[in-house]
């Protein structure tokens, strides 16, 4: 079956990150598809590469990173609520004047269209959030 | 069509599990994980309108995972609630024909 993710939620706020990571993994595990994980809201602070936990704590953003390697998995983070929370690429580094990029490996910034396909293209979108 | 109802948040701290529970229909599954595992527990002010639910054929479901990791045994699960894992969670979403998460 082929599933969509949307992850509203940042890393080590509550529950969802690391909800929506197990329950992608274990659909992966489990022979289903994964079209596309979508984040949305705060859950774009899923994609920032520059987040160094203790080494005795998971690395939520890495475990996204090397999730998404070892399965080809589509991780994109929503334009707008990127661009508010300090979440950019190569491109919109530059074009915003920014020193710097700061998306981690795997994800690609795009827009709501891309969540909108994921619903028409899925069987099931699965929300995970606050 | 059967529906799949995601529950997070304890019943204790939100309303989302009663406000589920108003329109969760025959056939379909509530499945509580996160703090949302509090409300399968049981002898709770959540019970009874649990236990309604399933007298209307509403089925239940929550997240071990979720219950271990606040130490809270499968013992104390309400009777007609079954503890699943995450490929259970993923099972319960295929099954269903749709999903609906009360965030």
């Amino acid at each position: 079956m082929k599933f969509s993710i949307q992850v509203n939620e940042g890393p080590y706020t509550h529950q969802a990150a690391d909800t929506a990571y197990q329950f992608t993994k274990a659909a992966l595990e489990n022979g289903h598809e994964i079209f596309r994980v979508f984040f949305y809201h705060d859950g774009v602070n899923n994609g920032t590469m520059y987040g160094v936990p203790p080494q005795d704590d998971r690395n939520v953003q890495s475990l996204w990173s090397e999730l998404a390697e070892q399965h080809e998995l589509d991780l994109v983070v929503c334009v707008a609520a990127a661009q508010r929370r300090g979440i950019m690429d190569e491109d919109e580094s530059k074009r915003h004047g920014k020193g710097a990029s700061n998306i981690a490996p795997g994800f690609r910034i795009s827009g709501l269209g891309q969540l909108i396909e994921a619903g028409i293209e899925s069987d099931r979108l699965m929300v995970f959030g606050d | 069509m059967s529906t799949l109802h995601t529950v997070n948040k304890s019943p204790f701290e939100r309303n989302s599990l009663d406000t589920c529970l108003t329109v969760a229909a025959t056939d379909s599954t509530v499945l509580m994980y996160e703090d949302g595992v509090a409300g399968a527990l049981q002898n709770t002010s959540a019970s009874s309108a649990i236990s309604d639910a399933m007298g209307q054929g509403v089925k239940f479901a929550v997240l071990g995972e979720d219950l271990d990791a606040r130490g809270l045994s499968s013992d104390r699960v309400m009777d007609g609630i079954s503890v699943v894992d995450y490929a259970g969670f993923v099972q319960l979403a295929a099954d269903h024909d749709n999903v609906q998460s009360w965030l």
